[in-house]
């Protein structure tokens, strides 16, 4: 598997980093190197095996609809880096 | 050339929880911002989802009534990205295994809509704009709000189908108790996918999806928008790009949203923090046996048992809480046509002029029973009984303790109302004359002197038999 | 025998006895901590020790002075993760683990230093510097529960709270020399533990004996209902079962962890604490386990997978670090990341994107699910034969500082041992064996069936009845 810059690139994008020219070089061979390891799967045959997401076969794990009174909107808010009115303030959203 | 247009619906209904899908807070609507959140629904770091069992319940209670195959083992996926109303910058819903599949929907004329799938989801919060500072505020309190998101195969054909099967929807889903269904607080709300082609062409054309759609009129003339845009392109001989659009209300058009918010790769995998939901056989039988009675066949029996109107039927049926109020009437004993009577009229009139919803009614089905068994009995006459019925409305009142204060029992002493006409033909023997003489609005004239001279309380049927009987 | 070189369930008599007073436990602890964090950097956060807790806290580990990894949350003490992005965070909540530990009288006296967000092998990705080797300063502590480890064996605390994702416990413990324990996957509460992999973390004690352990899990464990993967078994009752006793035991040995890449000296310690558990009454047996070879590349496409879902959210909105200059929201997010985040989180950040991404997640990350299907089942088939297997811990002891970080794939593949463990939920302990020719401690690891924990924890508390090795302190106490 070739990793190019531009995967890289798409990759960023979507994890919402950008690199700088030199540090996405370097990035781009160590991904290549590592997948190129992890193609090391391909030799295990897993046709027809299910899965496995959680180890454990646990199913149905649910809790009653009781309201238990909501947290301290002062202390939820407390390490908000830009807080206003009650709530966190970012860029505007809307066009 | 003629046109086609093909749509299909993505429907987010929020669902009548009293807690949030993964934690306890309350779902209840409004709030001050970010009151009804905890450390769960907020995102904050090292916690964990833990799923209401009611949502489970409900999800699937829709799916039943849809006509969905219940699927015997469903997961909650990841599906992420970022946005500031998203506070753990994914979304817990359901991409591989959903909850429900392939159900279908009869919206009358002989046409049924295929459901593709049904899944759970937690709602995001709200961005709001800070004008002033021209930046935005999130509230998270709808964040983590159970919905369940409901997609079809895209078999309408045009707005009149689509608002067509989100009535029945909308019926379907208050029936079942699974949501209030409210459009202007967002309980249900609608995306739109659109494409159009040449009449007869088997092949699907590009789509657009429309987001940002709250009102069956803005649905209705988005739909229409679309059609004419896409058309237009085609026609011209360009092509339609495959993207979001958001429906501007005040402009009456849609337009692109910015590309950047069209580059979706939303990464979906199963979520490691929930295990899956596993129904028992005996589960969904269980729930299948408690689903209440829809509208349609509450509609179907009215007729049926009770002769009713189509349109009584209709109207009775249109809440759901006006219809159980109605059989709880009929079951205390009145008749059907006259219950029906009196919620159309005085029930639906007091509502209105109260501004309260059949939910919130205060009014008690044995309060309006007593009171239609009195007018029945002959002992309240209709007019006043529809004046007791005002004043009890409200408060739910005692109808007999009423009538005893007010002395509005009506006067059905046949020697009492013959002493009165006799004043009354004495008093006024040219309408005697002109009666005799043929002129039978004469006879209006002097019921209506007799009942005034009874203020109202004699019972017409009293006062008919004994003024014909003196006039001979 | 100074406090500090005792184990915690000794000091906990003392503290019964009336022979120490908390008082005296707690300023043993911080005056080992004023003198040891200069130079080896354990802690991230050193706290005033708490009020004790209520009386009649039954706990055999009452008033014994102990601190939690960074990333676990505690109420009111900021827990940073070791990454620039967290800033001073500060939780309004606790970690389950902390609740249940501070109803059993542990006295908390900070928090530990770690590779940032628990990713990495050494503890040196963390923003505050590297936790350094107290038995070779020079030396990384292992990773990423290094602040943990290293505390514990320069007699700082008596025990810690570590977090196991691909070894974080049990590796450290070994380059350091202490007992380390990944108990089995949903046997304590993942609540308040800041999420690296889920599927895989397990938070555990760190402390100089497997009875430590014992008496610490028997704490810790136990179903929680506010962590949906937390398992409803009987919790509690580990340290009364210890006896022991390996009589009938069968020990496997899988030839694959003994191969090529395997340093000799630690080969030779791990095979001689074979036959420590020998003599104890166990037979040992060699056998293959040749999925030993998928193990790593799995391991990192899940890992790097759900953390970058699990690290999405630090994007300087709702808590944290933010990053200035933005002009818009997309460049908020995008320099709070890039610049809150370390190189190696960002990699496996990634990794973990590029693994899920459209065109690639069935040759990716469905197949490394597959691939830890088989992976469980091979060991499923190991322990119808085996009561316990026994492995190294790591291929080598302690890298010098600096040296793994060149290389993340060297590094990864260093992880050989410990990751199925955490792959197929498994219960496994490190266990001090020994030490090279430069004097580098070697750890062994033992791993158990899923919920076989207590025999895990028994066959290295008979392992220690016989051996002192969890008994020697770095350069003979004071002068860490």
């Amino acid at each position: 598997m070739k990793i190019t810059e531009e995967m890289v690139d798409y990759i960023s994008q979507l994890s919402r980093l950008q690199l700088p020219q030199e540090e996405k070089t370097a990035m781009t061979a160590q991904l290549e190197g590592i997948v190129a390891y992890m193609d090391v799967l391909n030799r295990l045959d897993t046709s027809g095996v299910e899965p496995v997401s959680h180890i454990f076969p646990l199913k149905n794990v649910t809790r009653s609809d009781e309201v238990v009174p909501s947290g301290d909107r002062e202390e939820l808010l407390a390490n908000g880096p830009a807080v206003k009115d009650g709530a966190f303030l970012v860029p505007k959203t809307v066009e | 050339m003629t046109w086609e247009t093909v749509i299909g619906l993505e429907t987010h209904v929020e669902l009548a929880t009293r807690t949030k899908i993964f934690c306890s807070c309350t779902t209840e609507f409004g709030g001050a911002p970010n009151t009804h959140c905890c450390p769960v629904c907020m995102g904050m770091p090292g916690t964990l989802p833990v799923l209401n069992e009611k949502v489970v319940e409900l999800a699937v209670t829709a799916g039943l009534a849809l006509n969905c195959a219940i699927a015997p083992v469903s997961r909650f996926d990841r599906k992420n990205y970022f946005y500031p109303d998203l506070p753990k910058a994914y979304q817990i819903s359901q991409l591989y295994l959903p909850i429900a599949r392939d159900g279908a929907v009869d919206i009358g004329g002989g046409k049924t809509i295929r459901i593709h799938e049904l899944h759970m989801e937690e709602d995001a919060g709200k961005l709001v704009h800070d004008p002033w500072l021209d930046q935005t505020l999130t509230d998270y309190n709808r964040c983590g709000v159970p919905l369940i998101e409901i997609v079809t195969e895209p078999d309408f054909r045009s707005a009149e189908e689509v608002i067509a099967y989100l009535e029945k929807l909308k019926e379907t889903l208050q029936y079942l108790g699974v949501s209030d269904c409210k459009m202007q607080e967002g309980s249900l709300r609608c995306d739109v996918n659109l494409s159009v082609r040449p009449v007869g062409s088997a092949e699907l054309g590009t789509r657009t999806e429309m987001k940002n759609l709250n009102s069956f009129k803005a649905i209705s003339r988005a739909i229409a928008y679309e059609a004419r845009r896409q058309i237009e392109l085609l026609e011209e001989g360009k092509r339609v790009v495959q993207e979001t659009r958001r429906w501007d209300e005040n402009k009456d058009a849609t337009y692109a949203m910015r590309s950047k918010e069209n580059a979706q790769d939303y990464r979906y995998f199963p979520d490691p923090d929930l295990p899956g939901v596993e129904l028992s056989g005996a589960y969904l039988e269980h729930l299948k046996a408690s689903l209440p009675e829809l509208a349609e066949h509450k509609r179907a029996r009215y007729q049926a048992d009770w002769g009713l109107p189509a349109y009584d039927t209709e109207m009775i049926t249109s809440q759901k809480t006006l219809a159980e109020f109605f059989e709880a009437l009929v079951a205390l004993g009145t008749d059907p046509k006259q219950g029906a009577n009196w919620i159309m009229g005085q029930v639906l009139g007091q509502l209105s002029a109260h501004g309260l919803e059949a939910k919130d009614m205060k009014l008690t089905p044995a309060t309006l029973a007593r009171l239609i068994a009195l007018v029945k009995e002959g002992r309240l006459n209709r007019n006043t009984a529809v004046k007791v019925f005002e004043a009890v409305f409200v408060t739910d009142g005692d109808v007999d303790a009423y009538v005893k204060e007010h002395g509005l029992e009506q006067v059905s002493d046949a020697g009492l109302v013959e002493t009165v006409v006799e004043q009354v033909l004495a008093a006024n023997e040219k309408s005697v004359a002109d009666l005799k003489a043929g002129k039978e609005k004469a006879f209006g004239f002097l019921v209506g002197q007799v009942m005034r001279q009874l203020k109202g309380q004699a019972s017409p049927a009293v006062v008919n038999q004994v003024l014909r009987d003196k006039l001979g | 025998m100074e406090l500090f070189e005792l184990t915690a369930l000794e000091l906990g008599e003392k503290l019964r006895s009336g022979e120490v007073t908390r008082e005296e436990a707690v300023e043993a602890a911080r005056a080992r901590i004023r003198a040891a964090q200069p130079a080896n950097n354990a802690f991230v956060t050193v706290t005033e020790a708490p009020a004790p807790a209520a009386e009649g806290a039954a706990s055999p580990l009452a008033g014994v002075p102990m601190a939690y990894k960074d990333n676990i949350c505690t109420r009111g003490v900021r827990t940073t993760c070791a990454s620039k992005i967290l800033g001073d965070f500060t939780p309004c909540y606790d970690a389950t683990v902390v609740e249940r530990l501070a109803a059993a009288g542990a006295v908390s006296l900070g928090k530990l230093n770690m590779d940032e967000f628990a990713m990495g092998s050494t503890s040196e990705t963390s923003c505050f510097g590297a936790v350094k080797n107290p038995w070779d300063l020079t030396r990384a502590a292992g990773g990423s529960s290094g602040g943990a480890a290293a505390a514990v064996a320069a007699g700082e605390v008596w025990y810690a709270i570590g977090s196991d994702t691909g070894g974080s416990i049990r590796q450290p413990a070994a380059y350091c020399s202490v007992t380390g324990m990944k108990p089995t996957y949903g046997t304590v509460s993942r609540y308040g533990l800041i999420a690296y992999a889920s599927s895989l973390d397990q938070m555990g004690p760190i402390a100089r004996s497997a009875a430590d352990c014992a008496a610490v899990l028997d704490v810790m464990m136990g179903k929680d209902a506010r962590d949906s993967t937390s398992l409803d078994v009987p919790a509690g009752g580990l340290l009364a079962s210890l006896t022991g006793d390996l009589r009938g035991k069968k020990i496997g040995l899988p030839a694959d962890c003994f191969g090529d890449g395997l340093d000799g000296e630690v080969r030779s310690a791990v095979l001689a604490a074979a036959e420590v558990l020998k003599a104890r009454g166990a037979t040992v047996e060699e056998f293959a386990l040749p999925v030993m070879e998928y193990v790593v590349p799995a391991y990192y496409i899940i890992a790097c997978a759900e953390a970058s879902s699990n690290l999405s959210r630090f994007d300087g909105v709702k808590y944290g670090w933010r990053a200035e200059g933005y002009e818009d929201l997309g460049e908020l997010y995008t320099r709070t990341r890039t610049q809150g985040f370390g190189t190696e989180v960002k990699r496996r950040i990634l990794l973990g994107t590029f693994v899920l991404s459209s065109g690639y997640y069935d040759a990716y990350y469905k197949k490394a699910l597959q691939t830890k299907a088989v992976i469980k089942a091979a060991f499923d088939r190991a322990f119808e034969q085996y009561d316990l297997l026994l492995t190294p811990v790591a291929p080598t002891t302690a890298p010098k500082l600096g040296e793994s970080l060149t290389d993340p794939l060297k590094m990864y593949l260093s992880d050989i041992y410990t990751v199925s463990v955490n792959l197929a939920g498994l219960p496994a302990l490190s266990m001090p064996c020994g030490f090279d020719s430069k004097g580098l401690p070697i750890g062994a690891q033992l791993i158990g069936p899923a919920l076989g924990d207590a025999a895990v924890l028994n066959a290295a508390y008979g392992f220690q009845l016989d051996t002192d090795y969890h008994r020697q302190s770095p350069k003979g106490g004071d002068e860490v």
